[in-house]
């Protein structure tokens, strides 16, 4: 299975943070320290502007998943964790590739991209830069498809997530922003 | 009204002023210059080190034994980077410490400026937090965050980085208001949960086997007197970890001393069989548990500590309660009161006779190890409760095994006899029983610190200073300097090893100038002692690059060249005449090189990785090893 795919080893934290100087090389540190490995890691900036926000997708086989959020926690910096279970999210990435295809084939990569509701960014003589947004495994199942073509260069961004709305209860969403540790 | 106008650096020793810092340790130097002019003018003594290093474990010394946050200043590049193994053994030990760092101009951050070094970075994974600041208006309110982040919560050591530019800035004073810090992710958890101190409470009065497993939190928090009626009220004897010595007196009835690799067999047993562990600000150490999965087998944990990452982190705890030990005791204490408990009506450590004998036994009766168990004081279940269904004598058998392993197994040595040097373990007597029961005593690492850990007979909380989780040799004479800093009224002895002290020794100049007369006693087995064990247990005698000498250096004339006097002790017959010598000087430090067996190894000791159920203790004792 791919990396980025969804199984059982991964978990989503999406994390508040201050929006300081020097916030994600703690949070990239604590990982790197602790031996916490991480599938896919995107920060951008939340609605407001003293705050990021930064979306971890963790190996839970590396460490408990408790561990890894406890430790998160008493970085100074983090205001709110919140996990999300991937069976009850909702994830985005982004894919952005230059396939090495010439005239000829051109036209099947488009028509493989469009499948999956992708664009066309760049054309030249022979390469084709595509972008793709859409579910994780969507991604993985789109890359797969054009890999025969040969990809000069992939880039994914790695996933940003929210919580499923259900409309019943939003009890699988556990957020720790009272229990800081010391 | 408008405020005055400040520089940067007048503003960060005003804040401390503000801290109510009395103290600091430091050396000065380029980028810090701007700072190291209004200390001129402040009330704040400074103590200027021979190397940053020691500034730092200076001001742990100084924390541990005043419960206040120790702070040290330095200087930009070396400066920082000399100081980050104080700041990397604060952190393992939980110690409040806010060093501040001089920073090349910010305008030069980043150019590889002279004596420029990213400490920051280079200490991200070795504070609680750190702050770089470049705004001096931004100064008063970072000075407060900080010490707020070191002292509250699981405490640890904080840096502010301060550019020189910065430094030199004017800004308007101000002093933040608490609800002007910004530190939006920082609640720190103070009271444990009712409920899961109900269930605790439960689980303490249904145990048979019971052990309260004490950590440093205890003395962090502040909790020894909460933590005394608690053990009483309950009956539930009590380990110590290196930590924690004193955190209840060693002659109590119920202190079982120290547990680990190092640790008496009782303690190591005791945790082992027991079917209720109460770890109270203890944090499960790889050096207390031996091999993991076979530690204490058959235990149901009950685990308080403030950090709750500490929780289910190498044991799963059954109760894990978040919450400052002495409050979660209290809490506990109540919730005993509602189960039918009440309290014993004793009021303290030696309040009432026989029990707590406050005149010390001779070191023989404390080798021997027989700590009485009966006359203990205790409580009475009202009748009906809760607590009248487990009845006190429930733990009777429970005791009566504790006192026969401390019958069968007593800490010993094979005594001091006239061949091969000093018995470390007779010098750590003499030492212990010839000065008052609240003497402060400070360590380096490796044999000699488990020695007197083991040796002596701590009494008092705060009177042992050492470290625990980094393992620092070097640590002993700088922290036994801050210790005298910070209780001028105490008695401070560093027991140093021999490789130890030639790391820091130049403190001693330090202490010499500043008038702070620690003693130090060097039990000078003239190797890598604890290293050397390792080598003759585990690779077969074959000793490889542990060998120092008994006399390069000249111990005394280095001390006497360093303005302390200088003491040689190489017979037994010596050693408590040089010690009452030492005792009786009070103007400037005293060293004592005591010249001991280089043969000695540290027992009982459980192996690197080992169960603790394979303790081994002195084979030379005649226990076949076990
Ligand atoms: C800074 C540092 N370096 C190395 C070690 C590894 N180490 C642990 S104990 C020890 C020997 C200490 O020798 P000494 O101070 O003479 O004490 P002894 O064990 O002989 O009592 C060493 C090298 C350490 N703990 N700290
Ligand atoms: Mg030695």
């Amino acid at each position: 299975m791919s990396p980025y795919g969804v199984d059982q080893r991964h978990h989503i934290l999406s994390v508040l943070v201050e929006n300081k100087a020097g916030v994600l090389a703690r949070v990239a540190g604590l990982f790197a320290r602790r031996g916490y490995n991480i599938f896919s890691l995107a920060v951008a900036p939340s609605g407001d502007d003293r705050m990021s926000r930064i979306t971890i997708v963790v190996d839970v086989e590396s460490a408990p998943l408790e561990q890894i959020v406890r430790q998160l926690d008493k970085l100074i910096p983090v205001v709110q964790i919140t996990e999300l279970d991937p069976a009850e999210s909702r994830e985005r990435e982004l894919l952005l590739a230059t396939v090495a295809v010439g005239p000829e084939e051109r036209g099947q990569v488009i028509q493989l991209v469009g499948v999956f509701e992708g664009k066309i960014v760049d054309v030249g003589a022979d390469r084709l830069t595509v972008m793709v947004a859409g579910a994780p495994g969507k991604l993985d199942d789109c890359e797969d498809l054009v890999r025969p073509y040969g990809f000069v260069e992939l880039q994914r961004t790695g996933r940003v997530a929210l919580p499923r709305l259900d409309r019943q209860t939003h009890s699988h969403v556990r957020t720790h922003q009272t229990e800081k540790a010391g | 009204m408008s405020q005055p106008e400040l520089t940067g650096a007048q503003a960060l020793i005003k804040s401390l002023e503000m801290q109510r810092v009395e103290v600091m340790f430091g050396l000065p130097g380029g980028a810090i210059l701007p700072v190291y002019d209004p200390i001129i003018d402040s009330s704040i003594r400074h103590i200027l080190v021979r190397h940053e290093q020691g500034a730092g474990h200076m001001a742990e010394g100084y924390a541990h034994v005043t419960g206040r946050p120790g702070v040290a200043m330095v200087t930009s590049g070396p400066g920082a980077t000399n100081i980050v193994t104080p700041l990397a053994d604060a952190y393992m030990d939980s110690i409040p410490l806010v060093v501040v760092t001089g920073q090349v101009a910010t305008t030069s951050i980043g150019t590889d400026a002279f004596q420029e070094s990213d400490i920051t970075g280079i200490t991200m994974g070795v504070t609680k937090h750190n702050w770089l600041v470049t705004d001096a208006a931004d100064i008063p309110r970072v000075v407060a965050e900080a010490f707020h982040v070191a002292t509250t919560g699981r405490p640890g050591p904080v840096l502010i980085d301060l550019p020189k530019d910065v430094a030199n800035a004017t800004m308007e004073w101000y002093w933040p208001e608490p609800s002007d810090l910004d530190l939006p992710g920082y609640h720190p958890v103070t009271e444990g949960d009712p409920i899961l101190v109900r269930r605790a409470a439960e689980l303490l009065l249904a145990a048979g086997r019971p052990v309260i497993y004490a950590g440093g939190g205890i003395l962090k928090a502040r909790a020894s007197d909460a933590l005394l009626e608690l053990a009483e009220r309950t009956g539930i004897p009590v380990v110590t970890t290196l930590m924690a010595r004193g955190s209840v007196p060693d002659s109590h009835p119920l202190c079982l001393g120290m547990p680990g690799m190092h640790g008496n067999y009782t303690a190591v047993t005791a945790m082992q069989r027991s079917d209720l562990l109460v770890a109270l600000g203890s944090r499960f150490d790889d050096r207390v548990t031996g091999k993991v999965d076979t530690f204490a087998p058959g235990a149901k944990i009950i685990h308080v500590d403030i950090d709750p990452a500490e929780h289910h982190k190498v044991r799963r705890a059954d109760v894990a309660i978040a919450g400052d030990c002495r409050l979660v005791i209290e809490e506990l204490l109540s919730a005993l009161d509602a189960l039918g408990l009440p309290a014993s009506g004793r009021s303290g450590p030696g309040g009432d006779g026989g029990a707590t004998a406050d005149s010390r036994s001779t070191g023989a009766s404390r080798a021997s190890g027989a700590t009485p168990m009966d006359a203990l004081p205790g409580s009475v279940a009202v009748p009906g409760s809760l607590a009248a269904t487990f009845p006190r004598e429930r733990l009777d058998s429970w005791r009566a095994q504790l006192a026969e392993w401390q019958e069968r197994f007593p800490l010993g040595y094979t005594g001091q006899a006239g061949e091969g040097g000093l018995k470390p373990q007779y010098v750590l007597e003499t030492l212990r029983d010839a000065t008052p029961d609240d003497t402060i005593v400070a360590s380096g690492v490796g044999q000699h610190q488990m020695f007197a850990s083991q040796w002596w007979r701590f009494e008092h909380p705060y009177t042992w200073v050492n470290s625990g989780g980094l393992g620092t040799m070097g640590f002993g004479v700088p922290a036994a300097i801050g210790a005298k800093v910070g209780r001028p009224d105490r008695m401070v002895w560093a027991i140093d090893g021999d490789g130890c002290f030639q790391m820091t020794a130049q403190e001693l100049v330090t202490a010499s100038s500043e008038r702070i007369p620690v003693k130090i006693a060097i039990l000078n087995n003239a190797y890598l002692g604890m290293v050397r064990q390792w080598q003759e247990m585990f690779y077969e005698e074959r000793y490889s690059e542990v060998y120092l000498s008994p006399d390069l250096p000249d111990y005394v004339g280095w001390a006497e060249s360093m303005g302390c006097v200088g003491l040689r002790v190489t017979t037994p017959e010596e050693v408590g005449p040089a010690i009452d010598k030492a005792n009786a000087v009070d103007d400037r430090p005293v060293v004592i090189d005591f010249r001991t067996d280089a043969g000695e190894k540290v027992y009982p000791m459980v192996a690197a990785g080992a169960s603790n159920d394979d303790i081994v203790v002195d084979p030379a004792l005649g226990q076949g090893g076990r």
